[in-house]
């Protein structure tokens, strides 16, 4: 009979195991001790309060992709749900005079719709899920641009008929994006209250563990009685709702409803989500390596741009760190 | 050079982290022989073959060609010296996009094409030559991806007689074959070692072994029992060997079904060619589904799950009519599946015992939409201890168990749900001799806490042994009912084939 248990030797201690599972923190530990060695004014409570700030946005964005890639699929469009929700938010306030509270409320059931409409698209149809969330991307993009009519949206803006704008976002509003609370951040409470519902949800609950399942085998999850439509969907719906939440922090963050404003977060949440898998040796979608993936690339970022590196060259550094991430996750599930 | 061109592996271990997989197996092939390797999963047959083709490095030891040692270290080199490989999951192999003809001739257009330019009346005449050769009809403008399983594997094997191999490997390939298929497959194989191929045969269905080799090595937990000719063996002498004791009977004893239909399906028809199925199961009744591959079992039994749609008929579960439009709705009716694929659809690998065996069940486990940790440990050794399946914990990952304990975790899953009807598809296949015991043991005991069971399963015997009463299904109709112990294999086989009507 075969039971491999009677022959395991014990086990020697490998580099890669050890590089496997610590590598990641590894990095983030190495990254944060050379910089506040070698740049002057790294390490204070302003600059790493800030790299939080500048992180909080990428990696709820970030935390939205979390979700698909747990069901194996994959959320493009995560990034422009959030600058739509923006938009919408802002011409809420500042066109309509309404309430802040529906500037809130509002583009999270769309970026909810929009998740839906996405998990249609691949569910019905069968699209894969990159390119449908890739087509959604440009869609949501361009609705968005077409909705604020092409320009920023902001207190006090001219309008064609040579008045200004009717509403203000109030300054009660901007404090999600730009207050503190005992010096920190409000944006930095926010991701980390997420982070750990997230956590929560992915890893306590049973409809996360059946998003894993699905993600890992989801003819296997079929036969297990998961109804797997429902709960794929679920994700893409998740996805929306998060990405929305870290587009309405964006428009109280800039004050305004500018144009494709997240836009240029989407790469780094990607790399950030992905970088996640390789956080403790899981290797799969998991919510505090996401968040540790931000916080590289962030810190990185910021790290750079004090030792004025350029920052055309950032990518260069931030596309090591994925490979290097992605290495170790898919090099240990080749072996 | 005669019997001295023959293969030899000496002294060959093989460490995967940690973990021993052989110690000093010696192995040795000749030319024109057919050479059956066994052993019970995980004894090491696999990872001993993917040594030799390539596939793995060797950890100690050494393989002589004759006496000429070999440094084996890519299936390439390994290709180089005429050892070729079909492997049982044969998909792997074949580029399904491309035509017959380039599939044949794969290796010669990757590496040995003079030109830039393809030629494609070469490539077809060589392909048609060595489809000759084996002797098989397969068009050769067909795309590889729409040929039977049956036609993948002769056609994998036309490959390699067009890469002139001198040793062959048949990874299991008879495993999803028909009778018929495989009558084909071993005519196949003599006259390849009568042109002087040396045939590496591994199959756990020890009858066409004993037909089919001349001689059988045995290898238990990674290491060699012995080197035997089949003419001074018995099949029993064969299994205590694999086994490491005498065998028990290979079937424990039946219960008796209670009186009273448990679950009755009429004229029920539906996706995957089911047409007009009726039949019967009782209480604590194990009901037996035979028939050759193609026959329908398993797509009958995807339609009793949900997996698949119905277009007409009913199932009535203690009398009340029952609708199963997903597994879902199959699991709440109280249906369970333990399907043919057993990796593809059956555990999730990459999870634990624990997961995969509470996955069906987890709302149980749970606390509102919280897991509570201690009722799915609890839980889950209870179900390990029950199914018997071997394992340091129940957090270890499926993928690092044997193929027959990976199919226990399958059915232990559902041993939680409180299911009625029990449907297993081919749950035995690829599964050693120790395990197929346990798990008929298994099924037996659920029958006697008056489930209802239908057992799918190509092997006569199995059907015969383990079945109160037995359906034979051909070509997507059911037949009559048989009690199964007025029956015989002969009387099911023409059913099977078509014979009766």
């Amino acid at each position: 009979m075969n039971n491999k248990n009677n022959n395991v030797k014990a086990k020697p201690f490998s580099i890669f195991d050890f590089f496997y599972k610590y590598g990641t923190i590894l990095t983030v530990i190495i990254v944060v001790i050379y910089f506040s060695l070698t740049v002057e004014n790294w390490a204070t409570f302003s600059n790493v309060t800030n790299i939080f700030r500048s992180v909080a946005i990428v990696s709820l964005i970030a935390l939205a992709i979390t979700f698909s890639l747990a069901v194996n699929g994959f959320d493009l469009s995560a990034a422009a749900i959030a600058s739509f929700s923006a938009v919408i938010a802002a011409k809420i306030m500042i066109m309509w005079d309404a309430s802040p509270v529906l500037a809130i409320i509002v583009p999270i059931i769309v970026g909810a719709l929009i998740g839906l409409i996405n998990s249609g698209l691949i569910i019905k149809i069968g699209i894969s899920d990159m390119l449908t969330t890739l087509s959604m991307m440009f869609i949501v993009t361009g609705v968005s641009t077409t909705f604020q009519g092409g320009s920023a949206i902001y207190n006090y803006m001219p309008l064609l008929d040579g008045g200004i704008a009717p509403g203000l976002m109030p300054e009660g509003f901007k404090y999600i994006g730009q207050g503190r609370f005992l010096s920190i951040p409000v944006p930095v409470y926010i991701m980390l209250v997420v982070t750990i519902c997230v956590h929560i949800f992915l890893n306590r609950t049973k409809y996360g563990r059946y998003l894993h399942m699905i993600g890992g085998n989801e003819e296997a999850a079929r036969l297990c009685g998961i109804p797997t439509k429902k709960y794929r969907a679920l994700a893409y719906v998740l996805s929306g709702i998060i990405a929305s939440i870290a587009g309405v922090i964006l428009c109280a963050r800039l004050g305004s409803g500018e144009v494709d404003s997240a836009g240029s977060y989407l790469m780094d949440a990607v790399a950030a989500a992905f970088i996640g898998f390789s956080v403790l040796g899981i290797g799969k979608a998991n919510a505090f390596g996401t968040l540790l993936g931000a916080l590289l690339v962030g810190t990185l970022v910021n790290g750079l741009v004090m030792m004025s590196f350029p920052y055309y060259a950032q990518d260069i550094v931030k596309g090591i760190v994925l490979i290097l991430g992605l290495g170790l996750t898919y090099y240990k599930k080749r072996s | 050079m005669g019997s001295e061109s023959g293969l030899k592996m000496r002294g060959i271990s093989k460490y995967f982290a940690g973990v021993t997989a052989l110690e000093n197996v010696d192995f040795t092939v000749n030319s024109s022989e057919v050479h059956a390797l066994v052993g019970a999963n995980g004894a090491g047959k696999s990872t001993l073959m993917k040594i030799l083709s390539g596939a793995y490095q060797k950890s100690e030891g050494k393989v002589y060609l004759g006496d000429k040692e070999l440094e084996i270290s890519s299936p390439q080199e390994a290709m180089e010296q005429g050892i070729v490989t079909v492997y049982q999951e044969v998909d792997v192999a074949i580029v399904p996009s491309l035509s017959v003809a380039e599939n044949i001739m794969m290796d010669h257009i990757a590496i040995n094409q003079p030109s830039i330019f393809m030629n494609w009346k070469n490539i077809k005449t060589s392909a048609a030559e060595s489809l000759k050769e084996v002797g098989i009809d397969i068009d050769l403008n067909r795309l590889a991806g729409e040929l039977t399983l049956a036609e993948k594997q002769l056609m994998v094997i036309a490959r390699a007689v067009n890469q002139k191999a001198k040793f062959l490997i048949l990874d299991e390939p008879t495993a999803s074959l028909s009778l018929e298929e495989c009558t084909t497959l071993f005519t196949i194989v003599k006259r390849l070692s009568s042109q002087g191929v040396g045939v590496i045969f591994i199959s756990h269905r020890l009858d066409e072994i004993f037909e089919n080799c001349q001689r059988i090595t045995v290898l238990k937990d990674g290491r060699l029992v012995g080197d035997y000719n089949i003419a001074d063996e018995t099949i029993d002498s064969i299994v205590e060997k694999m086994l490491g004791k005498k065998m028990q009977n290979a079937f424990p004893p039946l219960s008796t079904p209670q009186e009273g239909v448990l679950m009755k399906v009429e004229h029920l028809s539906g996706e995957g060619g089911i047409k007009d199925v009726s039949f019967s199961v009782n209480k604590g009744e194990i009901v037996g589904i035979g028939g050759l591959v193609g026959g329908g079992k398993t797509e009958l039994l995807k339609l009793l799950f949900g997996v698949a749609e119905v277009s007409n008929g009913d199932i009535y579960l203690n009398e009340n009519k029952v609708v199963n439009s997903s597994p879902t709705a199959a699991i709440r009716n109280g249906f369970a599946l333990v399907p043919e694929e057993r990796r593809k659809e059956g555990v999730l690998v990459h999870e634990t015992i624990e997961t995969n065996i509470t996955l069906p069940t987890l709302s149980n486990f749970c606390n509102g939409p919280f897991m509570v940790r201690n009722k799915i440990n609890k839980s889950s050794r209870e179900s390990i201890r029950r199914a018997a399946i071997k394992t340091s914990s129940e957090r270890q990952y499926v993928n690092n168990l044997s193929g027959g304990n990976q199919q226990k975790v399958a059915i232990a899953k559902w041993l939680i749900s409180d299911a009625d009807i029990y449907l297993f598809d081919e749950p035995t296949k690829g599964v050693d001799v120790g395990s197929k015991y346990e798990i008929y043991s298994l099924i037996i005991e659920l029958a006697k806490m008056g489930k209802g069971i239908v057992y799918a399963s190509c092997e006569f015997d199995e059907i015969l042994n383990l079945s109160n009463r037995t359906y034979i299904m051909y070509s997507g109709k059911i037949s009559k009912p048989f009690i199964t112990k007025n029956t015989n294999e002969e009387e099911l086989l023409l059913y099977s084939t078509g014979g009766m009507k």
